[in-house]
C-alpha cells in the first residue's frame, strides 16, 4: 500500500519512470504543425502535447532530441506527423519510439489524404492511447530515481538575492537525498567559472567547466550579444556577470559531478552542469533563442519537472515535464500569483527565510510528482521550442564518476 | 567557495550604520541592494553618512556604497560584475549608465520611438 506522502511514477521499459503520463503529438517539419495542432486542440485540458521540430533539413542535435523527448519517461504514446518530403528521418525516430516499448504511429499528411483526414485519424489514434493510458498504474518512486532541473527567466536584481539561492537549498537537499539535478546556461554563468570549478569533484572536470564557460563567453562575443534581455537591466542588473552571478546560486552549493550536453541523460545521482552552447565555429544563431529553448533541453536530458525562478514575471510552462514557478520578486508575485507556484520575494518582505522558501520548493516538487497540477499545467501552458543545433559528444574528464567505475 | 558565503542575504542595519532597505550582500562589496524601493528625494544612511536620493531606486537595483573611481571593479556577491565607466559617489545609483559589463555589451531596448501620451 502506498502512503500518501510516498512518491509515485510510471514504470517505463528502460527502469525509468514518468511522474506524467503523456501522449505526444510531434510534427516532424513546419509543414506538419497545423495539423499536428488541430490533433492536439481536440483534447485540451488533457494530457496531450504537441511538440516538434519545425525545419525541413537534417539536423542531428534535433534528431537525437526528439528520439530523448520521444522516450522521455513522462511520455506514454507518440504520434509522428510527417508531410512526407522533409528531411527528418521519422524512420529511425518511430523505430527508436517501438524499441522503448511505447505505442507509436506516423501519420503522412502527403499519402493519407491531406489536412483534414489525417487530423481524423490521428485524433481517433490519440482518443484510443488516452483509454490505455488511464488504466496504467503509479508504482512507488524514489526522490533518487528523480531527475530536476533549473532555469531563470525574466531575472531581475531580486532573483539572486531570493529564488536562486532558494533553489539551489532545494537542489542540495535532492542531491544529497540521491537524485541528479541540472543546472545550465554556460551563457549565464560568466564570471563565474572560477568559483563554479573550484566544486568540480576532480581538478580535470574543473577544467572542463571553465572551457565551457570560456566557450559560452567567445560565441556570444561573435554574436555581439550576452544572454541578457532589457528586462533584465529594467529590473536592475547591469551586466551579464551581475546575471550569472545571481543565476549561478540556483546551483546550490553541491560538488559539482559532470558535465553533459543537451540529450545526455546524467549517469548516476548528483549535481550537473548541461553545456548548451554548440561546438565549432558559430552556426544556425543564438544557443538557445529563449527559456523554453533551455526547458527543452533539461527535458531531453530526463528531466522529470524544471524549477523556474523569475523576477519579472514569466509565465511560461512546458510541454512534456511540469514547470514549478519561483517567484523570486514580491510585487511581481503580486501581481502575477495565479501563474507562480512559490512565492520566494516573501524573504525580501521579511515574512520568509531561503530555509522555508526551499522547503516549499521541496513540497511543491513532492506534490507534483505525485500528479498534482503545478500552476503552469493548470493553466494549460505547454510551451515548447526546438532549432538547430551542433554538439561534438563530451570528453572523458566531463563525467569523472563513470570514468573511474569502468 | 559555497553559496552560503554567497549569498548570505545580511540583515542589513544597525551594526554599519546602513538603511535598513539597502541590503550588503558581501563585506568586499563597493554596491548596496534596495530590498524596497526607496523615493527620489529621501534621504538614506549609509554606512553613517546621510545621502540625498537622486533619483527613485526600484526593487533590486543598486547604489555606491562608497566612492567609485573610473575604471574600478564593481564588486557584488564579493565578486566583479564590471567596471565602472565614471566617477561614482556614494548613494549613487550604479547601473548599465555609469558601468560596463567586462565580457560582453549589455543589450537594451531603444525606447526613444515610444509615443507620450498627450
Amino acid at each position: 500500500m502506498s502512503t500518501s506522502n510516498e512518491l509515485t511514477g510510471f514504470l517505463r521499459s528502460d527502469g525509468r519512470k514518468g511522474i506524467r503520463n503523456i501522449v505526444a503529438v510531434a510534427y516532424l517539419v513546419e509543414c506538419a504543425h497545423h495539423v499536428a495542432r488541430e490533433i492536439v486542440t481536440d483534447f485540451r485540458g488533457r494530457e496531450v502535447h504537441l511538440i516538434g521540430f519545425p525545419g525541413c533539413f537534417p539536423n542531428d542535435y534535433a534528431q537525437n532530441m526528439m528520439e530523448r523527448l520521444c522516450t522521455h519517461p513522462n511520455v506514454g504514446a507518440v504520434l509522428l506527423l510527417s508531410l512526407g518530403c522533409e528531411s527528418f528521418n521519422k524512420y529511425s525516430l518511430s523505430r527508436c519510439i517501438e524499441d522503448s516499448g511505447r505505442p507509436v504511429k506516423t501519420l503522412t499528411i502527403q499519402a493519407n489524404g491531406g489536412t483534414l483526414s489525417t487530423i481524423r485519424e490521428g485524433s481517433d489514434w490519440v482518443s484510443q492511447q488516452l483509454d490505455v493510458l488511464a488504466k496504467a498504474e503509479r508504482v512507488p518512486m524514489g526522490i533518487d530515481e528523480l531527475i530536476i532541473g533549473t532555469i531563470c527567466g525574466g531575472s531581475d536584481g531580486t532573483s539572486g538575492l531570493t529564488g536562486n539561492p532558494a533553489a539551489g537549498r532545494a537542489f542540495d537537499q535532492l542531491v544529497q537525498a540521491g537524485a541528479a539535478c541540472i543546472f545550465e546556461e554556460t551563457g549565464e554563468l560568466i564570471g563565474c567559472e572560477e568559483i563554479m570549478a573550484e566544486r568540480a569533484v576532480t581538478p580535470e572536470l574543473g577544467d572542463e567547466l571553465r572551457a565551457a564557460v570560456a566557450k559560452a563567453a567567445s560565441y556570444y562575443a561573435t554574436l555581439g550579444y550576452g544572454s541578457f534581455a532589457p528586462g533584465n537591466a529594467d529590473g536592475g542588473l547591469s551586466s551579464i556577470e551581475e546575471k550569472s552571478m545571481g543565476a549561478y546560486a540556483k546551483s546550490g552549493s553541491s560538488r559539482i559531478a559532470g558535465i553533459i550536453k543537451p540529450g545526455d541523460i546524467p549517469p548516476r545521482g548528483g549535481l550537473y552542469l548541461m553545456d548548451v552552447v554548440p561546438d565549432g565555429e558559430v552556426r544556425f544563431g543564438f544557443p538557445n533563442i529563449s527559456d523554453n529553448a533551455e526547458i527543452v533541453e533539461l527535458i531531453a536530458s530526463g528531466c522529470h519537472a524544471t524549477f523556474f525562478v523569475t523576477g519579472r514575471g514569466s509565465v511560461s510552462g512546458s510541454a512534456i515535464s511540469p514547470v514549478i514557478k519561483i517567484c523570486a520578486n514580491p510585487d511581481t508575485y503580486r501581481k502575477l500569483a495565479e501563474d507562480m507556484d512559490v512565492n520566494a520575494g516573501s524573504i525580501l518582505e521579511g515574512e520568509a527565510t531561503l530555509e522555508a522558501v526551499a522547503a516549499d520548493i521541496m513540497r511543491v516538487l513532492a506534490a507534483t510528482v505525485r500528479g498534482e497540477q503545478t500552476a503552469s499545467e493548470k493553466l494549460g501552458h505547454r510551451e515548447f521550442i526546438l532549432t538547430y543545433k551542433s554538439f561534438e559528444p563530451i570528453g572523458p574528464a566531463c563525467l569523472p564518476s563513470v570514468v573511474s567505475a569502468w | 567557495m559555497s553559496n552560503d558565503q554567497l549569498h548570505p542575504v545580511q540583515t542589513p542595519g544597525a551594526e554599519t550604520g546602513t538603511d535598513r532597505r539597502l541590503l550588503l550582500l558581501s563585506d568586499k562589496d563597493n554596491v548596496l541592494v534596495a530590498c524596497r524601493q526607496i523615493e527620489a528625494q529621501e534621504s538614506v544612511t549609509i554606512e553613517g553618512q546621510a545621502v540625498l536620493m537622486s533619483t527613485t531606486l526600484l526593487l533590486g537595483h543598486k547604489v555606491a556604497r562608497r566612492g567609485i573611481e573610473p575604471g574600478e571593479k564593481i564588486m557584488k556577491y564579493g565578486a566583479p560584475i564590471g567596471s565602472a565607466t565614471q566617477q561614482i559617489t556614494a548613494g549613487e545609483p550604479v547601473h548599465v549608465h555609469n558601468m560596463k559589463s567586462d565580457y560582453t555589451r549589455t543589450h537594451t531596448i531603444d525606447k526613444s520611438a515610444v509615443r507620450v501620451a498627450r
